[in-house]
């Protein structure tokens, strides 16, 4: 079965152009790979497809303006997949 | 239509917001500042100026989905096909449905016939902001309250 980790790595790989080699789960999205917010919204649409879900993307913004330290909380893709992970418990609950 | 103020959408016909479709109605002029040069001797509107046309249609459905409390600004403009030339005086029927409601962002298709063929599609993304001012808002408040009643008469 694919993990979170591995779905989102394929589609940031195809979203964005990205080696899927690059693409390890200690990397930040914006940081290190190189992705802006455009092309995240590509990504989150797909994320939203693939699971199922609608992450908060809204809520997440909000939250980096507040304290953009946060953004290793978000955007790192270990991170990213957690956060993946309780939207969809969330929505299996 | 007034192409050169991008005034791109003249009725809207049909609007579900919660399903998240629209059909709309342009009205290709005789005659504007764009056909001098697009093209000189052998007028068409400009593909970008289709886009345009679907992405407004789209956004009329979404800022009626969002009661007007948010804006939807083009972001994204996917596998746009031009399929034929669109010559003035023709009357296009634009369609645009939600394909995704996501957080901060939103996914449409939209496609434009005339006399029942296709002419263009793509699928367009917009970014889901709050207005910069409240002028915008106005505005686009009373372009939608225009076009809406034009429907209605």
């Amino acid at each position: 079965m694919t993990t979170t980790f591995e779905a989102v790595a394929e589609i940031i790989s195809e979203t964005s152009d990205i080696p899927l080699e690059e693409i390890t789960p200690e990397k930040n999205a914006f940081t290190d790979l190189g992705i802006d917010s455009l092309d995240f919204l590509d990504i989150a649409f797909a994320i939203d497809k693939h699971f199922g879900i609608k992450i908060p993307l809204e809520q997440w913004t909000e939250e980096l303006n507040e304290n953009n330290a946060l953004v290793d909380e978000y955007f790192v893709l270990s991170k990213l997949c957690e956060r993946i992970d309780e939207v969809i418990a969330a929505k299996d609950a | 239509m007034l192409l050169e103020y991008f005034q791109m959408i003249d009725n809207i016909e049909q609007l579900d917001p919660d399903r998240g479709t629209i059909l709309a109605r342009a009205d290709v002029p005789m005659e504007s500042p764009v056909f001098e040069g697009h093209f000189p001797g052998s007028p068409l509107v400009p593909g970008v100026l289709l886009i345009e046309t679907m992405a407004q249609a789209s956004g009329f459905m979404l800022l009626s989905r969002l009661k007007f409390e948010k804006m939807p600004f083009l972001a994204n403009v996917t596998g746009a096909k031009m399929r034929t030339f669109v010559e003035p005086g023709a009357v296009l029927m634009v369609n645009a449905e939600l394909e995704h409601d996501g957080s901060g962002f939103a996914k449409t298709r939209a496609e434009i016939s005339s006399d029942g063929k296709k002419i263009c599609d793509s699928r367009i993304m917009f970014r889901i902001m709050p207005f910069p001012n409240e002028t915008l808002k106005s505005n686009m408040l009373d372009r939608f309250s225009q076009i809406s009643r034009l429907a209605a008469e």
